[in-house]
């Protein structure tokens, strides 16, 4: 089922075509119920944020005051950092107008004015395409009132936090704020704040003009809906697909990923991105679902799915991330700066096979504190895919390490 | 109100409390680091961590605020855990020089790892490399920050400089001069305020004790020590004596102690300041467009800096006379050189101010006219003499009392409270009022201009003989700044402005003993305000040793000698 990559791409700016195929419908509809009927709309659609945190949107829209005389805002995540994914491009690429019309009617249901979509530097190309998509629905009356304005990212993984982001989009450096207040309270420039992924925008549409009924029968009742997932690494075809929730991993694997490269054994699969936890090859029946991954130690995060082989080395994999991790930590909290690096570096020892069991313990209390002292998303996400990885393939780790013991330095 | 209980006790508290100052309302101790409050929200060092009932995660105190119905507990074992682990991570990157350190023993790291019972760290050691030039009057040791980002926004938020930054990411991230540029082109006071708020050793004042021992223990040298008003206030602090052995009189036993020479006053130049600057402004007041007005005071070399720095338009508006400690410098190496009958070249002159902008000040040729050497040869803060004091071994509590030596030595209570803000401007009124009235007034009459505001200025208008005053009191480069823009946009006018860089003034400068977490600039204020009141003299133009000063060497204030000697051309002088 395509909810959302429906068009074709050569059509993507071809507005009268989006709009044969019922395109600003939603939006037409949207306007002629009050806002928070609207909100009421998506809330029973059962939308998640498809961001990776997978946050109820239409919760995360009511919690903005209504009939207040303050500006909000909305903004479009367009940041995309997570290595490997790219779903949130390909939906501009393919369908802009889906994700203008589902900001307008996210706008609509917030009584926002000016909305802004925060564009990941290393897609500048992007911007021309979405200004034009903006031009268009101006020019054809859409947007009434709602200035969409467009604002290139930083260039740091990290910024596409939303209190980062929306500290970027203030002009300051783009750390995260530490939080409460929340953004739907105090956000960009102290007003009521929306922050959504490109996806959970491009559902919208749906919604509104299909109906939250029509949206929460497909797939799972958890997370209904379809996912855009990212497949990357050992498979014949890597790529960005539209998946209903609910389907196998198994199946993503074999139907759309046509099989293990070169017809290997598959050895282990993350899902989520860097941010993701393992699976073992014995796991892969887990339905592509938030609660299912969860529960299977992994997390659907963004949708990024790697598939790795027999041939694979997990320590290298493991040090891979770690590396992600350290480069990406703004270091502005203690311990996920000092936790990353460290991290790093321990990962890095066993690699080289010189940590001992020692080494391995200290890595799990480091992992733990940034777990639970980390000040943002970053930094506690550190956690899952080390931790997974390490006790899912323990004999691999094992393998590599010395086997005396010694402490640390003792200071005085 | 909200209803919470910390660690099974029960407690009420008014909404938007965080969960640090409840406990702390209760009694409950949670260590913290990076927190100062109001200036440094910035829950960035993690150690504040405490166990929500509830929560998966562990949230800083600090930077949590409580809600209705919320169990807490501050001491539970993942809290404490974790705790522990970032203060091993801190400690990890920190150049544990403890015993060579000047903040040993007052240093919140050192406090929290004891605190934490932390006598090992399971990660290996990695220090950043210190790279600093330590000819600058501040010091920084890469190497012992532990990016608190106190300095930051000390500087940002109170002195509004913003002369530090957070430059780079994750573990490569360091406090640097902002852009990356190089310190002596940063738009820096030097104010020390920084130095002050850094609960570590990574930032302090240029260590220039070893000077003046070599000269105390230099036959040729003649030694004269002054001491700046602030510095009577925060002395005892450094040896952690109580108020009744932190006397005035017991602070000149133990400078003699150390083997200077002659132990002189700073009030004896602050009085004399009064004299100069006051009747400066009574010229500048009575010719109307002869001279830019409002004229600011001068005697803060941290508040010169920033005018010259950030407002160089206003430098013609600065009062020509020179600051208390280079007044007295000039007359040491003239007038005291004659009554002694030395080479003023024998002359070493230290002073002991609670400045850290002084060190660089006593350095500019243009406030150095004497003609033997430097006017001030060297400075010492508060700090670097509580240092010395201890390094000599003396038990200093049990010293009987010493008066200061004579002539140099005398001062008023309208010199003492210079060390407060609006000090300056009040005892400059007492004189003012004298000069324009030919008596005295009630030596309390203009006690509206003490105190610190937090933000903002305090202003009055005062009517002295039908002639019209208006006056503004700042302290804080940051409430400079709105001064001066208010002026600027015309909101406001003025006649006589006095700024103090540090906020609270001298009292709470960047030279003296620091307390991590408490602004004791009021507390250290209040204590001059006392001298004031004790002294037999309370008015400048009363101080015998200025009066005879001016009869047998000076002649009058503004004369040729006294421009000479006790002004300077603020315009030549340039940064
Ligand atoms: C380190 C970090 C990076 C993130 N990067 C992105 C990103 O690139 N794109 C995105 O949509 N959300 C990202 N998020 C999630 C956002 O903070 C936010 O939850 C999301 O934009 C909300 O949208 P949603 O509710 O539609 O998912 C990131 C979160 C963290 C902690
Ligand atoms: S000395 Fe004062 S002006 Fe200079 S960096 Fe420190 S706080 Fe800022
Ligand atoms: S220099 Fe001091 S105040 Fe500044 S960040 Fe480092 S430790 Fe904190
Ligand atoms: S004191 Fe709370 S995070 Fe530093």
């Amino acid at each position: 089922m395509n909810i959302l990559l429906d068009g074709r791409p050569e059509e993507a700016l071809r507005i009268h075509a989006y709009m044969l195929r019922g395109g600003y419908q939603g939006l037409k509809r949207a306007r002629q119920t009050p806002p928070q009927q609207v909100i009421e709309e998506i809330k029973s659609s059962g939308l998640r944020g498809r961001g990776g945190a997978g946050f109820p949107t239409g919760l995360k829209l009511s919690f903005i005051p209504q009939q207040e005389d303050t500006p909000r805002y909305i903004i479009c995540n367009l940041d995309e950092g997570e290595p490997g994914t790219y779903k949130d491009r390909t939906l501009c690429e393919h369908v802009p107008h889906k994700l203008v019309e589902g900001l307008a009617i996210c706008a609509y249901a917030i009584q926002a004015t000016q909305a802004f979509i925060y564009c990941r530097a290393e897609y500048p190309y992007l911007v021309d395409v979405l200004k034009q998509a903006i031009n268009q629905a101006k020019q054809e009356n859409l947007l009434e009132n709602l200035d969409i304005e467009l604002r290139m990212g930083a260039g740091a993984y990290v910024c596409g936090e939303e209190s980062a982001l929306i500290e970027s989009i203030e002009g300051h450096r783009g750390n995260p704020r530490f939080k409460p207040p929340y953004p739907a309270g105090q956000g960009l420039w102290q007003q009521p704040t929306v922050v959504l992924n490109v996806e959970t925008l491009c559902n919208v549409p749906f919604i509104l003009r299909e109906g939250a009924d029509a949206f929460s029968s497909v797939g799972t009742p958890d997370y209904p809906g379809t996912k855009l997932i990212t497949l990357n690494g050992d498979v014949e075809h890597r790529g960005c697909f539209e998946v209903t929730t609910g389907t196998p991993i198994k199946e993503i694997i074999e139907t759309v990923g046509g099989g293990v490269r070169q017809g290997r054994a598959l050895k282990a699969i993350q899902v989520g991105g860097s941010s993701g936890g393992f699976l073992k090859a014995s796991q892969i029946d887990t339905p592509l679902d938030f609660a299912a991954l969860q529960k299977a130690g992994g997390s659907l995060g963004s949708g990024a799915i790697l598939v790795l082989d027999e041939t694979r080395d997990m320590v290298d994999l493991c040090f891979n991330i770690a590396d992600f991790y350290r480069k990406e930590s703004c270091g502005k909290c203690l311990p996920c700066r000092e936790g990353c690096y460290r991290g790093w570096q321990i990962i890095r020892k066993i690699q080289q096979h010189q940590a001992n069991q020692q080494d391995v313990e200290n890595l799990f209390l480091l992992l733990d504190v940034m777990k639970e002292t980390a000040l943002c998303g970053l930094g506690q996400s550190f956690y899952l895919p080390i931790q997974s990885c390490i006790t899912l393939f323990e004999e691999e780790f094992q393998a590599k390490l010395r086997t005396e013991v010694g402490g640390g330095e003792r200071i005085s | 109100m909200v209803s919470l209980t910390i660690n099974h006790q029960s407690l009420q508290v008014p909404e938007g409390t965080t969960i640090l100052e409840a406990a702390k309302s209760a009694g409950i101790v949670i260590p913290t680091l990076c927190y100062l409050k109001e200036l440094n929200e910035v829950a960035a060092c993690r150690v504040c961590m405490v166990e929500i009932e509830g929560s998966n995660r562990l949230m800083p105190a600090c930077d949590t605020v409580a809600q209705e119905g919320m169990v807490v507990f501050t001491n539970s074992r993942r809290a404490r855990e974790a705790r522990k682990i970032n203060t091993q991570l801190l400690l990890s990157r920190h150049d544990c020089q403890c015993p060579t350190c000047v903040r040993s023993g007052n240093c919140s790291l050192q406090d929290l790892a004891h605190d934490l019972n932390i006598i090992e760290v399971p990660f290996e050691k990695q220090i950043p490399k210190n790279t600093w030039n330590m000819d600058h009057p501040l010091n920084r040791y890469a190497s012992k920050c532990i990016r608190c980002l106190r300095c930051i926004n000390v500087c940002e938020k109170v002195q509004s400089l913003g002369v530090w930054a957070l430059n780079g990411t994750g573990e490569y991230n360091k406090i640097e001069v902002k852009d990356g540029a190089d310190f002596s082109a940063a738009h820096c006071a030097l104010c020390g305020q920084c130095i002050t708020h850094c609960p570590v050793g990574a930032l302090v004042e240029r260590d220039d004790t070893q000077q003046l021992l070599d000269a105390i223990d230099d036959p040729d040298k003649i030694t004269v020590m002054q001491v700046a008003p602030a510095v009577r206030a925060a002395w005892g602090d450094t040896l952690g004596f109580t108020k009744e052995q932190a006397t005035v009189k017991r602070m000149v036993a133990a400078f003699r102690a150390l083997g200077v020479d002659y132990v002189f006053d700073t009030n004896f130049s602050a009085d004399l300041t009064i004299m100069e600057e006051g009747s400066e402004f009574i010229e500048r007041m009575t010719h109307p467009g002869e001279y830019p007005m409002p004229m600011f005071t001068s005697c803060c070399p941290g508040w010169v800096r920033f005018a010259k720095l950030e407002y160089p338009e206003l430098v013609p508006h600065l009062s020509t006379a020179k600051s208390p400690q280079q007044m007295f410098g000039a007359v040491a190496k003239t007038y005291y050189a004659q009554l002694l009958g030395v080479d003023p070249e024998r002359i070493f002159c230290v002073s002991v101010m609670p400045c850290t902008a002084k060190k660089y000040e006593c350095s500019v040729p243009e406030v150095n006219d004497a003609g033997a050497g430097r006017d001030v040869d060297m400075v010492l803060t508060t700090r670097e003499i509580g240092r010395l004091l201890r390094s000599v071994h003396v038990d200093i509590a049990s010293l009987p009392e010493e008066e200061f030596d004579q002539p140099l030595g005398i001062g008023t209570g309208a010199a003492v409270i210079f060390g407060a803000t609006g000090g300056v401007m009040e005892a400059a009124l007492r004189s003012a009022y004298y000069l324009i009235t030919g008596k005295n007034p009630d030596a309390d009459a203009f006690q509206a201009v003490r105190g610190q505001e937090v933000k903002g200025w305090k202003a009055k208008t005062l009517e002295i003989n039908g002639i019209t005053v208006r006056i503004a009191v700042a302290s804080g480069l940051g409430n400079a700044r709105r001064l001066i823009e208010a002026l600027k946009r015309g909101e406001v006018q003025y006649d006589f402005i006095e700024i103090m860089a540090c906020p609270g003034g001298c009292a709470g400068g960047g030279g003296q003993p620091i307390q991590d977490g408490c602004e004791l600039a009021g507390e250290r204020g209040e204590k001059l305000y006392v001298l004031d009141k004790e002294l037999p003299l309370r008015f400048s133009h009363e101080n015998p040793a200025v009066l005879k000063l001016y009869e047998d060497f000076m002649e009058k204030p503004l004369s040729h000698k006294a421009h000479q000697l006790l002004h300077t051309d603020q315009t030549k002088w340039r940064l």
